[in-house]
């Protein structure tokens, strides 16, 4: 299973900056990739575009070879660094997670996740927990591939430690792709197979 | 070194309606002590959604409506008043905000980095010192006319630290200033901080990156369900984390990628289910008979050290 972007570039309208510039990049189910760059140099909008968030770019997104489909589910989830952004506040917890997929009692408890939660809005629980609920959204069963987009920046390290260990679990058990995006070294090094520098990638000259 | 300010007891508490007219109050900060002097950078550690950001807007003056504040705060030998903070907030008292969500989304940088301006005296040379300040934080003149979508979540931050600059502050309140960021800009934004503090400015660093807080930081005060757990030097946090006193803080440091990255079970009580005894209690190894009945004080360590545990009691 093969997630790959050939020639992307990338800019937000024609006379602002060229963020993306024929970046070739691809990721398997074999091993955890791992992706570092500085703040600005467009990790965030390879993510996008790689999950299909962002539509006009030049270059192509395949998914085995063939294109990945514009409507129903999207095999290629991504996980923002800040789940409170993507629920909806007026959602109870088990409608953000009902809506994806039917998730089993023992996910739950591997997630940390208690019962009473579900029965919360999303602005009664903390950002820890809320990013529980957000990876558990996306790991529907049709779900090939997992971006992390900083995907523990905004959590403690205790907490970090337990979505990492969960997601690493399932990863693993389900034979998943997964992409790991963050400014942080030393857990690359703990949890990736190989580390990429984006600026190595990127052809644009700054 | 004096102290700038000194905050004691403070509890900051919500009332909420459940249903109908029925309300409740939920407590989200309990018996927070904290003191900073002049030149010092303190950190307080604590995991996202444990209250800590209303520490920053309790000092500021800027708390919501149905929060209710007690306690006593005293800043340069007065007591912080509410007409106080109003007065000192964004001069003397100046915020680093957490989210760029902070940036009004249709106000180029610069005109919202220089604020009201009474003439344009006044306007000349509050530009000319957010160019400097822009300057110094590798702000091309290019930014100064772009809106905040334009910018990266990391320019986006440097702009909020700029502003909280230009008023020249005695105490600078920084709400989560480096997470997002990439090792160069954190250590930059750091830097920022260190010199602050040269400059005798108090910071109070409010943050979860460990990391950042230990480079800067003289003391931190970690934070757990709304209480100071445990108030401990920078220095403490080294080796097998031996010199650390609370169980907590024990395990955070240990769940650090380069020290283990060791697995702690559990979560954090949420607000309204906060325990009668101690907050740690069920997360806690070494439990004792007392702990799920009583709530432990802040014990004095020495001159910095504090633990809210009842192995140090006496």
């Amino acid at each position: 299973m093969e997630l790959t972007g050939r020639n992307i570039s990338f800019k937000y309208s024609s006379g602002s900056r060229q963020i993306l510039k024929d970046v070739d990049i691809t990721i398997d189910n074999k091993k955890i990739l791992g992706l570092f760059g500085d703040s600005g140099s467009g990790k965030s909008s390879l993510c996008k575009i790689l999950a299909g968030h962002i539509k006009r770019y030049e270059g192509e997104v395949k998914l085995d070879g063939n294109e990945i489909p514009k409507s129903g589910f999207n095999p290629v989830q991504l996980i923002y660094q800040h789940p409170e952004k993507v629920m909806n506040p007026k959602w109870k917890m088990h409608e953000v997670l009902e809506e994806s997929w039917d998730v089993p009692d023992s996910l739950l408890e591997d997630f940390g996740i208690q019962k009473s939660w579900l029965n919360r809005w999303p602005a009664e629980l903390s950002g820890g927990e809320l990013q529980r609920f957000s990876v558990l959204r996306s790991l529907n069963p049709n779900t090939k591939f997992l971006i992390a987009d900083e995907m523990t920046t905004m959590l403690d390290a205790i907490t970090q430690v337990q979505i990492f260990e969960s997601v690493l679990k399932i990863v693993k058990e389900r034979n998943m792709g997964l992409l790991v995006v963050s400014h942080d070294r030393d857990l690359m090094d703990i949890i990736c197979d190989e580390v990429i520098y984006l600026d190595d990638i990127n052809h644009v000259d700054i | 070194m004096s102290d700038l300010i000194n905050v004691s007891n403070i509890s900051i508490s919500f009332t909420q309606y459940v249903q109908g007219l029925n309300q409740r109050e939920l407590k989200v900060i309990t018996d927070l002590t904290l003191d900073i002097n002049e030149g010092e950078i303190v950190a307080v550690l604590g995991s996202s959604g444990s209250g800590k950001s209303l520490l920053a807007h309790a000092i500021l003056g800027i708390l919501p409506h149905n929060a209710n504040l007690s306690g006593n705060m005293v800043y340069k030998g007065d007591v912080l008043t509410e007409e106080l903070k109003k007065e000192l907030r964004g001069k003397e008292i100046a915020l680093i905000p957490q989210s760029v969500n902070f940036l009004d989304p249709l106000m180029k940088v610069s005109d919202q980095v220089i604020g009201e301006c009474a003439d344009e005296a006044e306007e000349k040379e509050k530009r000319a010192k957010q160019r400097a300040i822009f300057e110094k934080y590798g702000l091309s003149e290019e930014v100064d006319d772009m809106y905040p979508f334009q910018l990266s979540g990391g320019m986006a931050r440097r702009v909020l630290v700029s502003t909280a600059l230009l008023s020249n502050p005695k105490l600078v309140i920084a709400d989560e200033p480096t997470p997002g960021l990439d090792e160069k800009s954190v250590e930059e934004t750091l830097n920022h901080l260190r010199q602050m503090a040269a400059d005798n400015v108090g910071v109070l660093l409010i943050t979860h990156d460990i990391d950042a807080a230990l480079k800067v930081a003289n003391r931190i005060a970690i934070f757990y369900s709304g209480y100071v757990i445990e108030v401990a030097n920078a220095s403490d946090f080294s080796g097998e984390g031996e010199n650390l006193l609370h169980p907590y803080t024990k395990s955070l440091y240990k769940a650090l990628p380069h020290n283990g990255f060791e697995l702690t079970k559990g979560h954090q009580p949420l607000h309204g289910e906060i325990p009668v005894g101690c907050p740690y209690y069920e997360r806690c190894p070494h439990k004792l008979e007392n702990c799920d009945k009583e709530r432990p004080f802040l014990f004095p360590i020495d001159e910095n050290k504090r633990v809210r545990c009842f192995k140090y009691e006496g």
